[in-house]
């Protein structure tokens, strides 16, 4: 019945996403894979080398050792952090004046850019001048995150306890913010007990907010970079360097662009496939 | 099972009320026989819901006292009461099954398993909820949803009350009709008491023996439907109950005579006399309104078609007088004249109905 009239101006209406697309994705990534299995003396002279660099950066002990240090920081503040944060949206009032005063101060660290973060803990915790640094020591605590391993690691893991918490506790308030009060009057003439409340109202609820959590805290927590140079620098020794900070290193100090383009690439699909792995496991039972 | 009643209570949200408008509950006494169904009726904002949640538990009132029974429960939490409540939401447990949504008051409660299995199949039975047992309860349309509300009330045999806060209100509505049946079937055969709080005169008029009317945080009437229809005690009862709801006509009160228009008009008592200075009505339901060859004259402004009867609303000066006329019946010509039956013709006294004098 009706004619259609072909008409290629659409394309132009996407356009400017592809180009953006392009330009911050797809080229820089494109960029990548091309390093990634070349070799280079410089003077842009580059020579193909197939998958070398990839099998060499899986069988470095260095990466390895990295990869674990990074998933234990990233298990390690999850296991802290979400809980923590649940626990602390649940105390928090849920009407009242008190709730915005919580609110802006809960979300106080998630203001401060974050090698300010890292200036500030790196300040606080110096053993000779800074306030815990010291107190710790006063106290008989022998403490140098300069020089012990186990401190660098404490005081890193305290430091995005204290600047991270704050998202999972927003987000959780905000799920339990979404739990209508029948729910809690209908829990009160059942008979629950707030441990019950917890775990079949609260819980429930608050699922997809802290699917969301554990995610974006897991992508955060995993490429974490700028806190840790700031505050340890990777050391003492290794101790301290995650993934992102070797990379750095292998890229920018060694530059070695090959081998740093295929920890990329390598890096980049661990991130995404255990994203995936969260997402599906945590999604799983969801009804449709 | 017990009968509730509720004496000298009062309530306000507020710190402290300063004046009459701070209380959201005024004044009011009231009594639920064991076993009884009952409506609370009246417009969004009127209390109904705060003094179903009084009855609960989940609000205390500021004044005034609560019994179930001989048991003065004024103080006691929800859970001590043994109440059920529906809410306007259906509220299910999303993780468990509707077996465990079933069974969750009941364990919560300590009771054995067996005892809860046979209980929960009963209940199940009843609300047609046997092919789902199994299921995950959130995957329940509303209306099954919220028999599982009605059945997580049903299962404790000891319950004392069931309230309902609008529960039909995220029904669809050819499914409303089959709820309601159901109700009203569960009532007949548990006798628990029920109250059942709307602001649909419909639900509550097929629901209810007894329905309680209120308006402003007061209670303006409670009594059975036939009652609310035949003989409102406010205007506002003439108006808000019946479709279309009461003639309320400016009138005058001499020598023992009321009349609308300047025409006598008889009521159903002869009223004693109004409190001088008040404000005077007669109120009339279109349904006792006649098309007479004497009385008020009128025109015919408008008549429009429900099916079953016509709406004529007949015109004398500005006033409009609705009547009934039933399907097929002719209309008069210009010159009309209505009458009341003086039977259902009340006179209202500041909105008040006007009791009879003594003979």
């Amino acid at each position: 019945m009706s004619t259609k009239i072909p008409n290629q101006k659409g394309w132009l209406l996407v356009l400017p996403v592809v180009v953006l697309v392009a330009f911050n994705a797809i080229i820089p990534l494109m960029t990548v894979i091309n390093y990634s299995v070349q070799e280079t003396f410089g003077e842009n002279v580059f020579f193909f080398e197939g998958v070398k660099w990839f099998e060499a950066v899986l069988h470095s002990s260095r990466f390895h050792l990295a990869l674990q240090r990074q998933l234990l920081f990233t298990g390690i503040i999850l296991a802290i952090e979400v809980p923590l944060g649940v626990a602390i949206a649940l105390a928090m009032p849920r009407r009242g004046p008190w709730v915005s005063i919580c609110l802006v101060l809960v979300a106080m660290p998630l203001l401060i850019p974050w090698n300010v973060v890292g200036a500030m803990w790196n300040l606080l915790a110096l053993p000779d001048i800074g306030l815990l640094g010291r107190t710790l020591n006063a106290m008989g605590i022998n403490y140098n995150y300069t020089r012990q391993p186990f401190a660098a690691w404490a005081t890193l893991i305290a430091m995005d306890v204290w600047h991270w918490t704050s998202l999972v506790v927003l987000l959780a308030y905000a799920g339990l913010s979404a739990i209508p009060d029948a729910y809690y009057q209908a829990a009160k003439i059942d008979g629950a007990s707030s441990g019950a409340v917890f775990r079949y109202i609260q819980l429930p609820k608050m699922k997809r907010v802290l699917t969301i959590a554990v995610l974006l805290r897991f992508m955060d927590s995993f490429m974490i970079y700028t806190e840790p140079i700031v505050l340890t620098g990777g050391g003492p020794g290794n101790a301290t360097t995650l993934l992102s900070i070797d990379l750095v290193k292998v890229a920018l100090g060694q530059f070695d662009l090959g081998p740093a383009a295929a920890m990329s690439l390598i890096y980049f699909l661990i991130v995404l496939l255990l994203s995936w792995i969260f997402y599906t496991v945590m999604t799983k039972d969801e009804v449709q | 099972m017990a009968r509730i009643s509720l004496t000298d209570l009062r309530h306000t949200y507020r710190e402290r009320a300063r004046d009459d408008a701070d209380w959201a509950l005024k004044r009011l006494d009231l009594n639920w026989e064991a076993g009884s169904a009952n409506a609370l009726l009246g417009p969004s904002g009127c209390g109904k819901t705060t003094l179903l949640n009084i009855i609960s538990g989940l609000l205390r009132p500021t004044e005034g006292t609560v019994r179930f029974g001989e048991r003065d429960v004024t103080a006691l939490p929800p859970d001590a009461r043994n109440i059920a409540q529906v809410f306007q939401f259906p509220v299910v447990y999303d993780t468990m099954s509707v077996y465990d949504n079933l069974a969750f008051p009941l364990r919560n409660r300590g009771i054995p398993q067996v005892s809860v299995d046979a209980r929960v199949r009963e209940i199940a039975a009843m609300l047609d909820l046997e092919p789902t047992l199994d299921q995950r309860a959130a995957g329940l349309t509303a209306d099954g949803k919220q028999k599982i509300s009605l059945g997580r009330g049903l299962v404790r045999a000891d319950v004392n009350a069931i309230l309902f806060d609008e529960p039909l209100t995220v029904i669809d509505p050819h499914l409303k009709w089959r709820l309601r049946s159901k109700l009203k079937e569960l009532h007949q055969r548990l006798h628990t008491t029920m109250i059942y709080v709307t602001h649909d005169q419909t639900e509550a008029l097929t629901f209810a023996d007894q329905v309680v009317v209120m308006n402003e945080g007061m209670v303006v009437q409670a009594g059975t439907p036939v009652e609310l229809f035949e003989r409102p005690r406010h205007t506002f009862v003439g108006y808000f109950i019946g479709s279309p709801g009461m003639n309320v006509l400016p009138a005058t009160f001499e020598g023992g005579v009321a009349r609308v228009f300047g025409h006598a008009v008889q009521t159903a008592v002869p009223p004693k006399a109004p409190p001088p200075g008040a404000r005077l009505e007669i109120g009339v339901r279109p349904e006792f309104v006649r098309f007479s060859t004497a009385g008020i004259p009128v025109r015919i402004a408008r008549s429009s078609d429900t099916g079953r009867h016509r709406i004529v609303e007949a015109q004398h000066e500005n006033a409009i007088i609705k009547l009934l006329v039933n399907e097929g019946e002719p209309l008069p010509g210009e010159r009309a004249f209505v009458s009341f039956d003086p039977k259902y013709t009340q006179l209202y006294a500041d909105g008040w109905i006007v009791e009879g004098g003594r003979p």
